[in-house]
């Protein structure tokens, strides 16, 4: 959509500042109302390529109308009524449209009983319920099902629950816009062909399918967080995407205590962007970060959502581990505050769920700084014929560091010379260079 | 980004006057939207200027003043902070404020410094492509 009209075309209409201002509230409203507009009619049409045609047909009469009649005092109503209206024409045309197949097979093939108009829900069917929360999450759920690649659903939920446009979505992926463009209408394709019901899932189907769209969620926000310099500033603000789509589902869905667990680590993470690069750019690690610059508010709303997952009953999720092990950080003033015997036990925990060696090398770090560096060590070694870590550059850094802890400096410096030729990162490779140098020195 | 939504004072809010129960609910109402949304960081609000105090300084010195402060329309009745994409945004959740027809007031929006403001220095720079764990070592966290 662009509803942003040239504000210094030159000659234009004397009213053009106040259409122009017309459209750009049209756009914010847009951004606040359409997943709801979408989702309360996706109920009705029950498909949701359809269902955003709708709505966007919506927001077309509204760029046409309230420029002259003015903004209505409750706009979201407004579209979504104009989107209903639309919607029964069009299932009253699509009904219309069956009625004289049926008939035309009737007289065709005589004794053959007419076909039942199933699966279009009649008009009624608007009023039937209200319930926008279940929409909402309905849509939710749609736009993350796992019948659509990751890649799909990152963009269609995007799209559909945060509103933003097909080329606010490539600039943030990096991605060209008819790439992007054509992703979408192939994953509404796709949930078509599946017939893909449109509803919340409940119970063990609730618990199964959660999973997809917290992934989906953490995706979007690691895809901001990992931004590079230089980049478009949609890619920074995927990040506050990412934890506003997080809120929505904790508030629609409180009694789950993964997601207050994901909106808990997205939260702290969220905390330390202003701290985590220099002045020219380069990245600064945790234990180096000036935590006066961490957001204490991002902590104290992170804080408080883990502490909702923890009376869930969710200490032991995968996102509420996560959470609490970036708590610790969080909640010590200074770096040798760090309770890392805590960090370790967490690992420990977050290990004994997902077998993971990247969790394993996570907790024999902690270990070293709970232990000492011969305790890190011993499990370190544990992993170097690790499949999943082959390649892996953190591995041999992790290696070397300790190593040069304990005075084993010639070792140390073969660790940090392999691990900077894994790494495909110039700064990195720089750090593990100059680690390897001074290794060789002592 | 975010934004600073700040509501002035009137003669109501800085007579320490509470509000209705009807003007409670329907505030209650709009917070609600506003986390349901996504967008609520944080919001207060605050007691009259009777109860606070100003400090000046001047010339290396500090001269305290005790409230209230007689220039109504200039005094901060309350905050919300909340995360947008724009300031049109801002400016549409502005405009649901409850306020009564009977009611004249002011409300500010305001752009919250974030770390991209201070140019290219302060966006982020590690990307590691080739790791889609996005396996984060602590001794090598961000």
């Amino acid at each position: 959509m662009d509803a942003t009209a040239s504000k210094d075309e030159l000659g234009g209409p004397p009213t053009q500042p106040a259409i122009s201002a017309t459209h750009r509230a049209i756009e914010a409203v847009w951004r606040i109302e359409s997943a709801r507009v979408i989702a309360g009619l996706t109920r009705l049409v029950r498909d949701v390529g359809t269902a955003e045609e709708l709505a966007q047909d919506a927001l077309v009469a509204a760029l046409e109308q309230w420029p002259v009649a003015g903004v209505p005092r409750n706009p979201g109503a407004w579209l979504m009524a104009v989107g209903k209206r639309r919607a029964i024409d069009l299932i009253r045309r699509k009904e219309r449209l069956e009625r004289k197949q049926a008939q035309l097979g009737h007289e065709l093939a005589p004794g053959t009983a007419p076909k039942a108009t199933g699966g279009v829900p009649g008009p009624q069917a608007a009023t039937a319920t209200d319930d926008i929360g279940d929409d909402l999450l309905g849509l939710i759920f749609t736009a993350c099902h796992p019948v659509l690649s990751t890649e799909a659903r990152l963009a269609l939920t995007l799209r559909l629950i945060g509103g933003l446009t097909t080329d606010e979505i490539a600039r943030a992926f990096l991605a060209s816009e008819p790439a992007i463009a054509q992703r979408i209408v192939r994953a509404k394709r796709t949930l078509a062909g599946a017939h893909v019901p449109f509803d919340v899932p409940r119970d063990d189907e609730l618990a199964r399918r959660l999973p997809s769209v917290l992934e989906v969620i953490y995706l979007i926000f690691n895809e901001g967080y990992s931004a590079t310099a230089g980049d478009d500033w949609m890619r920074p603000e995927l990040c506050g995407e990412a934890l506003r789509l997080g809120r929505i589902v904790a508030e629609l869905l409180p009694a789950e205590p993964e997601v207050q667990g994901l909106v808990a680590l997205m939260e702290i993470q969220a905390s330390r962007i202003r701290a985590r690069t220099g002045p020219s750019g380069e990245p600064i690690l945790l234990l180096d970060q000036n935590r006066g610059r961490w957001d204490q508010m991002l902590i104290r709303r992170g804080l408080t959502a883990l502490a909702r997952a923890e009376r869930l009953g969710g200490a032991n999720g995968s996102y509420a581990l996560q959470a609490a092990i970036a708590a610790c950080h969080a909640r010590a003033g200074a770096p040798e505050d760090t309770d890392w015997a805590r960090i370790a036990s967490l690992y420990g925990t977050l290990a004994q769920r997902s077998a993971s060696p990247v969790v394993e090398l996570n907790r024999a770090v902690a270990v070293s700084m709970a232990d000492g560096p011969e305790a890190g060590l011993a499990l370190v070694d544990q992993l170097t014929d690790a499949p999943a870590l082959r390649g892996y550059h953190l591995l041999p850094s992790v290696r070397g560091d300790l190593l040069s802890k304990l005075g084993r400096p010639d070792e140390a410096r073969t660790e940090f010379e392999r691990a900077a030729a894994m790494t495909r990162n110039e700064r990195e490779r720089a750090l593990l260079m100059e680690r390897a140098n001074a290794a060789g020195q002592t | 980004m975010r934004f600073m939504i700040i509501l002035k004072s009137d003669e109501r809010t800085e007579a320490g006057q509470l509000p209705t129960e009807q003007e409670l609910t329907e505030m209650g109402n709009y917070n609600e939207e506003l986390v349901k949304a996504g967008v609520m960081l944080a919001g207060e609000g605050l007691q009259p200027s009777s109860k606070g105090a100003r400090v000046r300084f001047s010339g290396g010195n500090t001269t305290v003043t005790d409230g209230p402060f007689s220039e109504t329309k200039e005094l901060i009745a309350g905050f919300w902070l909340i995360q947008a994409k724009s300031k049109d945004e801002a400016v549409e959740w502005v405009k649901r404020v409850p306020i009564g027809a009977d009611q004249e007031t002011e409300i500010e929006i305001r752009q919250v410094f974030e770390a991209e403001d201070f140019g290219d220095a302060y966006t982020p720079e590690v990307r590691e492509q080739e790791d889609r764990l996005r396996a984060q070592v602590e001794a090598n966290q961000q």
